[in-house]
């Protein structure tokens, strides 16, 4: 059995974040001790206030080779965007 | 500089008609300036030349904590003991979220602390100057950090996406540790006659070897142009020493303190100072292990890794026991 501690990715919500964002990384043997540790590294400056720990491990990351499956297909739908569509000047601000 | 004389894997700087087309994409990534990420192909050269240089550079942040730390408990007033002690938990961070930015690329961070306890890797010769007396913890902030910030500075646009987002984090909290360490000098060089003669031998002692950080003059090396080529390296080791010592002889200056060089001299054409160089064959002895404090420093790195062995083995049976539990809950 492997003898190091697993491996956390640390996500912080900042003081006045609207989400949580992903600060860093750290070992620790299980979550509570993440949390802690997290607090002590990545908190230590007024930087957050609230902590999500997740073990590397349960994350699954999309691959660069899958770039063009992935966006590409949001390049020929324009329409998404609301800039796409010309309202008359007279109808005014809508 | 924190990583020096980091030896570049590979044979030297390949030409576009030597490159695979891989190879020659990469390259291109890395003239057109993108971050390469830990899931983007990369020559093994390049993933090996980083893994040691990220690797050496966290070790150096965690070995670097003995020579301040040894003035912990010996710190003058109260309020510089709990700035000391900050600095130092500042460096363990320093050194947690380089060893992060190593793992990204496939080495595990026990494997990384095995081959600094056994040789196989190395730290900041700096690290290995004794801290004889308390201004010394003044100019390892005010020269060593200077130094680092030096060199570190430029590495925030360095090409490898984790380690460059490591230096912007780790460059915030070190140009104040910069000024705690001036701050020290200040008070010292201010002081009594006796503080002042403390400031000035701290400054001999640690000037040379401050400009040792910056490594060996690199300007022929092949390795250190094949840093360059794919941008892990900005700029020589003499560019950046030239800079600190432009940035440092007016600020010893202003302490009124000497800078022990007599060759030191303002060159107006250049804009910059001429100074002599350091004694590179001590430079040598020391990354060989034949400095003051080579042998002290693994000596506690090992025993601290030693001793602390029952107690990560306990940690984490207890936290998988956690887990089982949690599961069988479910």
């Amino acid at each position: 059995m492997k003898h190091e501690w697993p491996l956390w990715e640390i996500f912080i919500r900042g003081q006045h974040g609207m989400s949580h964002r992903h600060v860093g990384s750290l070992h620790a043997p299980d979550a509570e001790m993440a949390i802690k540790n997290a607090r002590d590294v990545y908190t230590r400056r007024n930087e957050g206030v609230s902590i999500w720990v997740v073990q590397a491990a349960d994350i699954t990351a999309s691959s660069p080779s899958d770039k063009g499956p992935l966006y590409e297909p949001s390049e020929s739908k324009v329409y998404r965007h609301p800039t796409f569509f010309d309202i008359p000047e007279d109808v005014g601000h809508m | 500089m924190y990583a020096q004389m980091v030896k570049t894997a590979g044979t030297g700087v390949k030409s576009r008609a030597e490159m695979s087309a891989e190879e020659a994409r990469f390259q291109d990534r890395i003239d057109d300036d993108q971050k390469i990420e830990p899931k983007d192909w990369m020559p093994e050269d390049y993933r090996a030349t980083l893994i040691r240089q990220i690797g050496q550079h966290a070790h150096s942040e965690i070995v670097g904590q003995l020579p301040e730390g040894n003035w912990i408990t010996r710190a003058p007033t109260l309020e510089r003991k709990a700035i000391l002690l900050a600095k130092v938990q500042d460096e363990a961070g320093h050194g947690l979220y380089l060893y992060s930015a190593a793992e990204t690329l496939g080495v595990s961070r026990d494997e990384l602390t095995e081959m600094l306890l056994d040789g196989r890797m190395k730290y900041s010769s700096i690290f290995n100057y004794p801290t004889l007396n308390w201004a010394d913890i003044g100019a390892v902030g005010w020269l060593v950090d200077g130094a680092a910030i030096m060199n570190q500075v430029p590495l925030q646009r360095t090409s490898y996406g984790p380690y460059s987002r490591a230096m912007i984090r780790i460059c915030k909290e070190e140009s104040f540790h910069q000024r705690q360490g001036y701050d020290i000098m200040m008070k010292m060089a201010q002081g009594t006659d006796a503080q002042k003669k403390m400031a000035q031998d701290a400054l001999n002692r640690f000037w040379y070897p401050s400009l040792m950080m910056f490594g060996p003059s690199d300007k022929d090396s092949v390795h250190s142009a094949q840093s360059m080529a794919w941008k892990i390296k900005i700029n020589t080791n003499d560019e950046l020493r030239q800079k600190f010592v432009d940035q440092t002889v007016p600020q010893a200056e202003y302490l009124g303190l000497t800078v022990p060089d007599e060759g030191l001299c303002w060159n107006a054409e250049k804009g910059g100072y001429d100074f002599s160089q350091p004694d590179w064959s001590e430079f040598f002895a020391v990354l060989k292990g034949g400095g003051p404090c080579n042998r002290e420093r693994m000596n506690d790195r090992i025993k601290a890794w030693e001793d602390g062995a029952w107690v990560r083995d306990g940690l984490l049976a207890h936290g998988r026991k956690k887990q089982a539990a949690k599961h069988a809950a479910e």
